[in-house]
């Protein structure tokens, strides 16, 4: 198919228009000879977005999603690449895993896939899971996230064995031996009686493993940061040259724990929603370039996980049809970043870390956009999500920032209808 | 007249006025208890049903004596016996109960906020008979009745609560309810059962058993989970007894009028010695009385605001 796009601001150019030809972005053509002109009414068209941790929950939890339902909603988020996170059943820590969710993300078509493998068979942190076969199936990074990589010794032998294979390790900060609290800990918990996890549990991992990427010369990714102390250490490590990114969620820097008041099981989540000097400090590092990427950690969840009891309740939050509008909104329009500064997070950063060459937009690159209105507030409705999850805290918020259109290598991946 | 919403699940969801009204009907039932005939009509014609996913035996009983004494038709639930056995979710066993024309439904659940999750979904009015370490509302009523009886007002008194605080919902709602009415509450414990944050809810945290209790217009203990030593909370009852119990000689460091609390049940010779229990200025064995006279009130205000609407 030929497409034109027109009447389009198209991100860092000046061009008006846009030429899709097969799967790339091509030289201008005349519109004669275009299967659809497409007009975007003045919207902008940003490279597609990339997620580069997300729960799909397939195989295993298809009550909970599908590739193909978090896919869909991937599309509907602006979104053309999502990683989603190994914690399947069963666990994606062979080849013959990673084999069958690249089959279903082919079929579904909505959107691309990088799996990324579990670092340990089963996530069960006892032997290395076979790191170099996975890579030849197609993950691009390891990670036992849904559990931290408790014992340092582990750690040091993924981190090792990983940097043979160029692949990026991941890791969810938290050291549980400090207690699995179903909320922040501090006032709002002991107000409301529900045991806390402190920052000190996520800070104590960040800093472990910040020591062995420093010790052993190689890179280390930490997964959504959500505390004030990770922000510093990171960004201090960084300046040391220690090879260490990191990234957070958009609900650790539009929420805070007293949103947990009530009860409601669609702000519990692992790390924990904190309190507002955390969120302000997780601002500042997606402002001075600690953070480096924004991502949803989309966790879908079926209604009867959630709605049960506060701590019974499973964690985690559906994100990916939200992200982007919470990034324009809360932090573009709020006037902490730039549009730009928010495509690198969403974009251009998470696929450098993870070697995706995602984000071009010149002639000869993969077609892989997204057209979003920027100028008009709209109201999330979570009935309207494509995600099978209705676990998400931000129903009924006015943003900005809504998809009109994805095109993921050349074919329609989303449409509003108007 | 009655209370301004459906259900009561906290000291939180009360206001000062509110709170007083409880109390002083309370303290009208409590002329009912005392007759010969302990009987009223306020609740003819009405059901209340317990439903307790904990054991208890003097919150419970003390409920089923409160309606029973109104004249309601009641029953009770436990979590052994019944479908919850059987892994019914909580939201749809209060559903069926509610589908059976239940008027109030008395509701005692380990996890923090089991109640309010359930709440606003239900037409029955939910009592809060504890919450994991949330609150425990007609606990904290029963005390401030106890006080109340004694002081004539709350505004400016001195109440000190030794112990777990950390797991403790006695103590979260009586922090609440007593700082709406104007007292100072200090509060004591092991520093690894003091929860972060709790001088947020407006309590002073002691150094001391003796800083807790000195100049107090009232005293009270509360019980220690043997079992949280396992957990490495405290290192042995002896340890605990010798520095967190409430002795005779920390007794007298409070108000010479001031008065010895405890929510039940005690382990003797832990956090309080038996002497302290069975002492002169001991008012447990009143607070048990107090606990009837309460809940009938709470009985009361819910039904009077339910036949209002
Ligand atoms: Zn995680
Ligand atoms: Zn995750």
């Amino acid at each position: 198919m030929k497409y034109i796009l027109t009447n389009c601001k198209v991100f860092g150019s000046e061009k008006t228009k846009i030429y899709i030809d097969g799967e790339k972005f091509a030289d201008p053509f005349p519109e004669d000879q275009a299967d659809e002109v497409i007009d975007c009414k003045g919207n902008t068209v940003l490279p597609g977005l990339v997620d580069m941790h997300v729960h799909l929950r397939e195989p295993g939890y298809e009550y909970r999603e599908t590739i193909a339902t978090g896919t869909a909603a991937a599309a509907r988020g602006g979104f053309t690449a999502v990683c989603p996170m190994p914690n399947t059943h069963p666990v994606c820590d062979n080849a013959a895993v990673v084999s069958g969710i690249l089959k279903k993300a082919r079929e579904a078509g909505n959107c691309r896939v990088y799996p990324i493998g579990a670092a340990t068979k089963e996530i069960g942190d006892t032997e290395l899971a076979e790191i170099g076969l996975m890579k030849e199936a197609g993950i691009v990074a390891v990670s036992d996230d849904g559990n931290p990589i408790p014992n340092a010794g582990m750690m040091r032998k993924v981190l090792e064995y990983s940097s043979d294979f160029d692949i990026p390790v991941l890791n969810h900060c938290e050291d549980r031996s400090l207690g699995i609290g179903a909320m922040n800990e501090g006032e709002v918990s002991t107000s409301i009686g529900i045991r806390g996890c402190s920052t000190a549990a996520e800070d104590i991992m960040i800093a472990r493993d910040i020591i062995l990427a420093e010790y052993l010369g190689v890179p280390v990714h930490i997964c959504h940061v959500s505390t004030k102390d990770g922000i510093r250490m990171i960004r201090d490590a960084k300046a040391r040259g220690v090879k260490v990114t990191c990234e957070t969620c958009p609900h650790y820097f539009t929420l805070t724990d007293a949103c947990c008041e009530n009860y409601d099981t669609n702000f519990k989540m692992h790390p924990p929603l904190r309190t507002q000097e955390h969120v302000d400090a997780i601002i500042e590092g997606i402002k001075d370039g600690t953070v480096d990427c924004i991502v949803t950690d989309h966790a879908p969840h079926h209604q009867d996980e959630k709605e049960v009891e506060f701590s019974h309740a499973n964690n985690g939050i559906v994100g990916l049809e939200s992200s982007f509008a919470l990034g324009y909104t809360y932090l573009v329009k709020a006037g902490h970043i730039t549009l730009q500064r928010l495509i690198e997070l969403m974009c251009f950063n998470p696929s450098k870390i993870l070697k995706l060459g995602r984000g071009g937009m010149e002639t000869g690159d993969d077609a892989d956009l997204t057209v979003m209105d920027l100028d008009n507030e709209f109201t999330f409705e979570k009935d309207k999500m494509l995600t099978k999850g209705r676990n998400t805290p931000y129903d009924g918020w006015k943003l900005y920032g809504e998809t009109q259109l994805t095109i993921m290598g050349g074919k329609k991946t989303y449409e509003k209808l108007c | 007249m009655g209370l301004k919403s459906k259900d009561l699940l906290g000291m939180k969801q009360l206001t000062p006025e509110e709170i007083m009204e409880i109390l002083d009907t309370a303290k009208t039932m409590k002329l009912v208890i005392s007759s010969a005939n302990k009987k009223t009509s306020h609740l003819q014609g009405k059901s209340v049903v317990t439903l307790f996913y904990e054991n208890s035996t003097r919150t419970r009983l003390s409920f089923e004596l409160a309606s029973k004494y109104m004249g309601s038709a009641s029953a009770n639930i436990s979590a052994s016996g019944s479908s919850v056995a059987k892994g019914e979710s909580l939201l749809d066993t209060a559903r069926t109960i509610d589908m059976m024309g239940t008027d109030i439904i008395i509701m005692r659940h380990p996890q923090s906020g089991a109640p309010h999750s359930i709440a606003n979904k239900l037409k029955a009015s939910i009592v809060n008979a504890g919450d994991g370490m949330n609150e425990h509302p007609t606990q904290a009523l029963l005390d401030m009745l106890t006080m109340y009886e004694r002081f004539d007002t709350f505004e400016g008194k001195n109440i000190a609560i030794c112990g777990d605080v950390y797991h403790s919902r006695v103590v979260r709602s009586n922090a609440i309810g007593l700082a709406k009415l104007g007292a100072h509450v200090s509060v004591y414990g092991p520093r690894t059962m003091m929860p972060i944050g709790i001088e947020k809810m407006g309590v002073r945290v002691a150094s001391s058993v003796a800083d807790c209790v000195k100049d107090a217009d009232a005293v009270m203990g509360l019980r220690v989970q043997l079992e949280r030593q396992k957990s490495s909370l405290f290192p042995s009852v002896a340890e605990y007894a010798r520095f967190y119990a409430i002795t005779p000689e920390m007794l007298k460091l409070a108000k010479p009028d001031a008065f010895l609390m405890h929510p039940g049940p005690c382990n003797h010779g832990v956090e309080l010695p038996t002497a302290v229990y069975d002492c002169d200025q001991s008012v447990i064995n009143e607070q048990v009385t107090n606990g009837v006279a309460v809940r009938m009130a709470v009985l009361y205000l819910l039904m009077a605001r339910r036949n209002n609407l």
